[in-house]
């Protein structure tokens, strides 16, 4: 739920002034060390530091093997297509390499992308009505657009942030290994 | 009745199929008890070491169907330590010795050795149905024992065990002349299985009703399976990632559409959002439907295809959802009886697309509703308040606000009022497990409105010992109480101890239980084991406590006639 702080400074928005801010916060939200406040009173009988409650064994009480069956080391970035109104999400994890990740993300937009194999034996998303091409680009680490496949899967794996279908037309001014911005 | 034959009187049992009422009957007297025991097709034994095998194969020499769980259900959550117990193998060798005519096992939370399991496949020359659920300690060598000599096997259901894998060559090991099959489920196990075996067992098993694949069968073995089976009423797929332009998932839907029988779904393993819709078809027929290990299905995936399902009874589905979501829910499922909203993100402080709005939205559109599981990361007592007056039919409430001892968001207060209001309302309630900021007062009304309440469990809740004294002196039939990181201590423990007696157990883990109070309490009552569960060696605990009594980690009190069990491990002390 939103919280209102009418008594807030516009920048207390960012993170440094958290601490020492006054706001109208609701309790409840981590801004607001008066709630915090009000909550230890409330336990005074046996005092949690929050970095204890946030690391409880077994909480949340999700059986072991839902967890495993999820796994929590699941990579979920958000996949955005130009055009498209909607994001999905891919598990990076439960693919091991680009062609396998490209099979995926064409089953997400299947609606609206085709597979079509290029000239250079590359195969490629293209608008199936259209034809336009898309070019899958990441958000790596430091924030910069990237085109997928350049580097090795692994630490594409890694560094790898959210992806978006470009349209090829307006990729042309990002190539590899340069940031866009 | 004494002067009837001993056939008619059997005969007048056998319309008391309810353990409780048989076990009623065999207190009348002597005969009646020899008559009853004799007679007894189906044994429930709740906790394992309640009551000895040995005795339990004497008493019942005649039994059919047995049941016998292990581990409380802490142990789901990793609470219980490894090798605490819980073990099949006394059970199965008792069975083996004394009850030749068994044809039914099913076990929970029990740990499983292959060469029970084998034993179990030699003994039994009846046995048709093996059912094991969050079970451990076996590996699929032990299931090619069961496929290889129980010729009459009907059900194999595995749910949620920890199978070891080594290899494939488990299901080859049905043989030929296999024919009776109707329930498989073996979507836990995590290896791969041969597609052709897999067909050929499917082909030979006309009464198949129920089959649940695992991850690794392909849409391809998928839908040649289909294709034979046009009987069966509960699917578990294999996983939905293959490219979508394949033959095979124009087969599937071609197969599906045979299967007018089919009811209930499961599985979709990494399924992509294309794959549902194959199976749209099929929704306006199901009443049950799994998507919970989907995670790269959106709300609006899940929306296209629930918005179908009109006659669904059981849903289980991630928060992925979203609120407007479960309002798609609420107003396309009117015959909901069972949700079950599981998290995405298990991280205490992460965010959640559902909220108390969107189980409000359930509770307006389906008053049928009667089970709840509900993980979110806030709560209001409005909104609680609201549901139990739309829902006055819960059985089952558990719900799940992740961060523990969070408040009403809007107003900051604890929930009691909220819980309170389910409570009272939902006057058949026999389930509960409570979550968010919550007092003594929220105790006070389970105690005073919870009458009908088997089950509690409590998580970082309550104020006091009175708490506790609340529901222990409140709820009439409780049977099970696990109380996790909660300041009840040895006043709560011993304030009603012959309650102990009424219940089949008590859990309690980083309470303020001492040592010296597990210890009255066992001398107080002798038919109950006490277990001191402490994983680490307490001399540091008492550092911290500045002198006072060492706190007891986790206790586990349970009523038995067996006495102390032989078989705990070294850091388990039995009081």
């Amino acid at each position: 739920m939103s919280t209102s702080s009418a008594e807030s400074s516009p920048a207390v928005s960012g993170l440094d002034y958290d601490d020492t801010a006054l706001t109208l916060a609701l309790p409840g939200s981590s801004t607001d060390p008066a709630g915090a406040d009000r909550k230890r009173a409330a336990h005074a009988a046996y005092d949690m530091p929050p970095s204890s409650k946030a690391r409880a064994v077994g909480w949340p009480p999700v059986r072991a093997y839902r967890r495993n069956a999820l796994r929590e080391d699941a990579k979920l970035v958000k996949v955005a297509v130009d055009g498209a109104p909607y994001l999905r999400k891919v598990d990076l994890a439960a693919h091991d390499g680009y062609a396998d990740l490209l099979c995926a993300l064409h089953g997400m937009f299947a609606s609206c992308l085709a597979i079509r194999r290029g000239a250079d034996d590359g195969t490629k998303l293209v608008d199936s009505v259209t034809d336009a091409e898309y070019v899958p680009t990441y958000e790596d680490k430091d924030g910069d657009w990237m085109l997928v496949g350049d580097v090795p899967w692994k630490m594409f794996e890694e560094s790898c942030k959210r992806i978006r279908l470009m349209k090829s037309s307006e990729a042309v001014n990002l190539s590899p290994r340069q940031s866009s911005k | 009745m004494t002067y009837f034959p001993e056939e008619v009187v059997e005969h007048i049992f056998s319309f008391l199929p309810a353990q409780r009422d048989r076990n009623t009957v065999s207190l009348v007297c002597k005969v009646w008890y020899e008559i009853e025991r004799l007679s007894r097709r189906s044994v429930f034994v709740g906790n394992c070491y309640a009551v000895r095998a040995e005795r339990v194969a004497l008493r019942f020499p005649n039994v059919r169907a047995l049941t016998v769980k292990g581990k409380p259900h802490f142990a789901d959550f990793n609470l219980v330590p490894p090798d605490w117990g819980g073990y099949a193998g006394p059970w199965i060798e008792a069975a083996a010795r004394g009850c030749v005519g068994l044809e039914e096992l099913r076990m929970k939370r029990m740990v499983v050795s292959d060469e029970s399991l084998e034993l179990l496949s030699r003994s039994f020359p009846r046995f048709r149905a093996l059912v094991l659920i969050s079970c451990e300690g076996f590996s699929t060598d032990g299931l090619a024992a069961i496929a290889s000599h129980c010729k009459l096997l009907s059900e194999l259901d595995l749910q949620e065990n920890e199978v070891e894998d080594r290899g494939p060559r488990w299901l080859s090991c049905f043989p030929d002349s296999c024919t009776s099959l109707v329930s498989l489920n073996f979507a836990c196990i995590k290896g791969e299985v041969n597609a052709g075996s897999l067909e050929r067992l499917v082909s030979r098993s006309p009464n198949l009703r129920s089959l649940r694949l695992n991850r690794s069968v392909s849409v391809d073995t998928l839908a040649k399976i289909l294709m034979r089976t046009p009987n069966l009423e509960d699917l578990g797929t294999g996983n939905l990632t293959d490219d979508f332009q394949t033959e095979s998932y124009f087969r599937l839907t071609s197969a599906l559409e045979k299967c007018k029988m089919l009811r209930s779904l499961s599985g979709f393993w990494d399924a992509s959002p294309v794959c549902l819709s194959f199976i749209y078809p099929l929704c306006a027929q199901l009443t049950g439907l799994n998507l919970s290990y989907a995670p790269t299905l959106d709300a609006s995936d899940l929306t296209k295809m629930i918005s179908r399902c009109v006659k669904l009874q059981r849903l289980w589905v991630l928060d992925c959802i979203s609120d407007k979501g479960l309002q798609v829910v609420a107003s396309s499922c009117k015959d909901l009886q069972e949700l079950r909203v599981f998290p995405s993100d298990f991280y205490v402080a992460g965010y959640s697309a559902v909220t108390e709005e969107g189980l409000v939205a359930i509770s307006l559109g389906c008053p049928k509703l009667n089970s709840l599981l509900y993980f979110c990361h806030q709560m209001t007592n409005a909104a609680l308040i609201t549901v139990a007056k739309n829902c006055p039919n819960f059985t089952r409430f558990r719900l799940c606000i992740l961060e523990p001892g969070k408040p009403d968001v809007m107003t900051n207060q604890p929930l009691d009022e909220g819980f309170g209001a389910i409570v009272r309302e939902c006057k058949g309630l026999r389930r509960l497990s409570i979550s968010g900021l919550l007092t003594d007062k929220v105790f006070m009304y389970i105690g005073k409105y919870a009458k009908q309440l088997e089950m509690l469990s409590i998580a970082f809740a309550g104020d006091s010992d009175k708490g506790m004294m609340h529901v222990m002196n409140g709820c009439k039939n409780l049977r099970k109480l696990e109380i996790r990181d909660s300041p009840f201590g040895d006043a709560a423990l011993l304030g009603n101890v012959a309650k102990y007696e009424t219940m089949r157990s008590l859990w309690m883990s980083s309470c303020n239980v001492t040592l010296k109070g597990c210890q009255v309490l066992a001398s107080k009552m002798p038919m109950l084991n006490i277990e001191v569960i402490n994983e680490w060696d307490g001399s540091n605990e008492m550092e911290e406590n500045h002198g006072e009594l060492p706190k007891v980690e986790k206790l586990y009190v349970y009523r038995t006639t067996a006495g102390a069990r032989d078989d705990a491990p070294n850091f388990v002390k039995i009081l």
